[in-house]
């Protein structure tokens, strides 16, 4: 499975004058789920978005699959297997549930797949088959949010970029989010995941990366982040 | 109810149907591109002549020369974006406005030169037709028939297929359309096809009503532009509302008093509704 390896290195990237990332470098391998936690203006989404091809780095790379990401157009990449759900969920507020999902299966590799995977979205969240013809702009934070990331499985991903699909949702709601990350992983779908909320985080993936103001502050496993006393005392709320 | 009157609120109906295909198209273009094409009457002034010119001086079957019309200006909606929209989409709004406000004096200068300034008729007429108590022309009950299905293929398209439903979503988000796998560029193109298609078929509908010549646009742009903000610029269905209230009320002010009065009853109503509703009447 090395086709789901994604491997960023060295990037400097940002908007126009002012430079977000300095020299940033992460790996993902096939089958993992990584974090990616920090605080508020760290760079998190601007990594992501590189990743996605919505801005371009300045310098280093992007390699997916083998593949250098520095000349592919960003809407070919969800074809490529990577799909990412954007902060606040970005969906559709006017279109139904069912046609928020139909725009995530819209690439022509994705399309004879729509049915299967629109039941399999389905299956994973009963609640967005009750709601299929309502607007998805009526919906609850955490709904909004599930639907969001099933629109993202409807590209048949290999990797999914998640950015803090927990922001704005009420505590219990937020544990729903995380069990049906641990759910989608068990399915074997790679996963990199932006979080500020970072003890649940901690808790879902294999291994993390602390960004802070746009370089890797720290890296390691799960269990060895959480055990550290700076990581505890910055992020944990631990002494 | 006073026959005339009633027959008069049948042709604002009829009339606002032809109403409602450019203002669906404008409004297709402008929720999708952003631009408003300010030569939109101008592209259904070059496919009348165009049905006119195979029709009439070609000899070609009516049906082809529709046909012909429809792709033809389908056609000039995508050089229309192509040469002069995405040039200079990252441009202030306004900049495109002129340039697309340029082509409509493009357009008027070449229809002169080749066509000169006389009033063209396709000379096609369908026998009236009686429609409950009242009498109307058939080549009306016609175009509107089509100006409908026209509208409802449209929203057929918008609503069961996957572009279809990309524009919809695009009209609302598009920085994030790529995440998608949707190529902005692509639809934006698809988006001013269409709209050229609908100015085509619009073009098809009024050359059997109406003479062509190189300032006909003028006859019918304004109205269309009206009928737009009055439904909410972008708004498809307050757009298409909107046709027919225009429709009425042109129609109906042409019973009590003259077609010219009317016109102005429906420019005062125009501003009357900017005022209480800047937004559109039937905006959200
Ligand atoms: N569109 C933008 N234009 C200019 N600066 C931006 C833009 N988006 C983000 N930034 C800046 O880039 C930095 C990183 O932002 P971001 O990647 O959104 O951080 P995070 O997701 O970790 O909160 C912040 O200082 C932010 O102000
Ligand atoms: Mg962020």
């Amino acid at each position: 499975m090395e086709q789901a390896s994604l491997s960023i290195d060295a990037v400097h990237a940002g908007y126009g004058d002012f430079q977000a990332l300095f020299g940033v470098s992460l790996r993902v391998d096939p089958g993992e789920a990584v974090g990616v936690v920090g605080p508020n203006g760290a760079g998190k989404t601007t990594l992501l978005r590189v990743i996605s091809g919505l801005i371009r780095p300045r310098s280093g790379n992007v390699r997916f699959a083998g593949q250098d990401l520095a000349k592919v157009p960003a809407h070919t990449l969800p074809a490529l297997g990577i799909a990412h759900v954007p902060e606040n969920r970005r969906l559709f507020p006017h279109l139904t549930v069912e046609e928020n999902l139909r725009v995530g299966a819209f690439t022509a590799a994705a399309r004879p797949h729509f049915e299967a995977r629109r039941d399999h979205v389905y299956t994973l969240f009963p609640r967005m088959k009750e709601r299929r013809h309502q607007l998805a702009g009526t919906m609850s934070g955490g709904e909004q949010q599930m639907c969001a990331i099933g629109r993202a499985l409807m590209s048949g991903p290999k990797i999914l970029l998640l950015d803090e699909p927990s922001a704005g949702l009420a505590p219990l709601v937020v544990q729903q989010v995380f069990d049906l990350v641990r759910r989608i992983r068990q399915e074997g779908l790679t996963v990199l995941i932006v979080e500020q909320n970072v003890a649940q985080v901690l808790r879902v993936v294999d291994r993390a990366y602390v960004l802070e103001t746009g370089r890797v502050a720290a890296e390691g496993a799960s269990a060895a982040l959480a055990a550290d006393p700076v990581i505890r005392r910055s992020y944990l709320g631990g002494h | 109810m006073d026959p005339f009157l009633l027959e008069a609120l049948v042709n604002g109906i009829l009339l606002g149907g032809v109403f409602a295909l450019p203002v669906l198209g404008l409004n297709l273009v402008f929720g999708v591109v952003d631009v408003v094409w300010l030569c939109y009457a101008e592209l259904v002034m070059v496919g009348m002549y165009a049905v006119w010119f195979f029709y009439s001086q070609m000899g070609w079957p009516l049906p082809l020369a529709f046909a012909v019309c429809i792709g033809l200006v389908a056609v000039l909606g995508v050089l229309l974006h192509l040469l002069v929209v995405r040039p200079l989409l990252t441009q202030p709004p306004i900049n495109q406005v002129l340039a697309t406000g340029g082509v409509l004096f493009v357009l008027q200068g070449v229809a002169t030169l080749i066509f000169s300034t006389e009033f063209r008729a396709l000379g096609v007429d369908m026998p009236p037709m009686e429609v409950g108590e009242v009498f109307v022309s058939g080549t009306k009950l016609a175009a509107f028939c089509a100006a409908l299905l026209g509208a409802g293929a449209l929203w057929a398209f918008l609503k069961f297929t996957y572009v279809g439903t990309a524009i919809r979503a695009i009209a609302r988000d598009r920085e994030v359309m790529p995440l998608m796998g949707v190529d902005p560029q692509r639809i934006y193109l698809i988006a001013s096809a269409i709209g050229g298609a609908l100015a085509g078929l619009a073009a098809c509908l009024l050359i059997v009503q109406l003479d062509v010549h190189p300032f006909v646009g003028l006859s019918f742009g304004p109205i269309t532009f009206m009928i737009c903000v009055m439904g909410g610029l972008g708004n498809m269905l307050g757009g298409f509302l909107a046709a027919f209230l225009m429709g009425l009320i042109i129609s109906v002010g042409g019973f009590w008093g003259t077609t010219e009065l009317s016109y102005v009853v429906a420019f005062a109503f125009f501003i009357v509704v900017m005022f209480i509703r800047p937004q559109g009447l039937f905006a959200r």
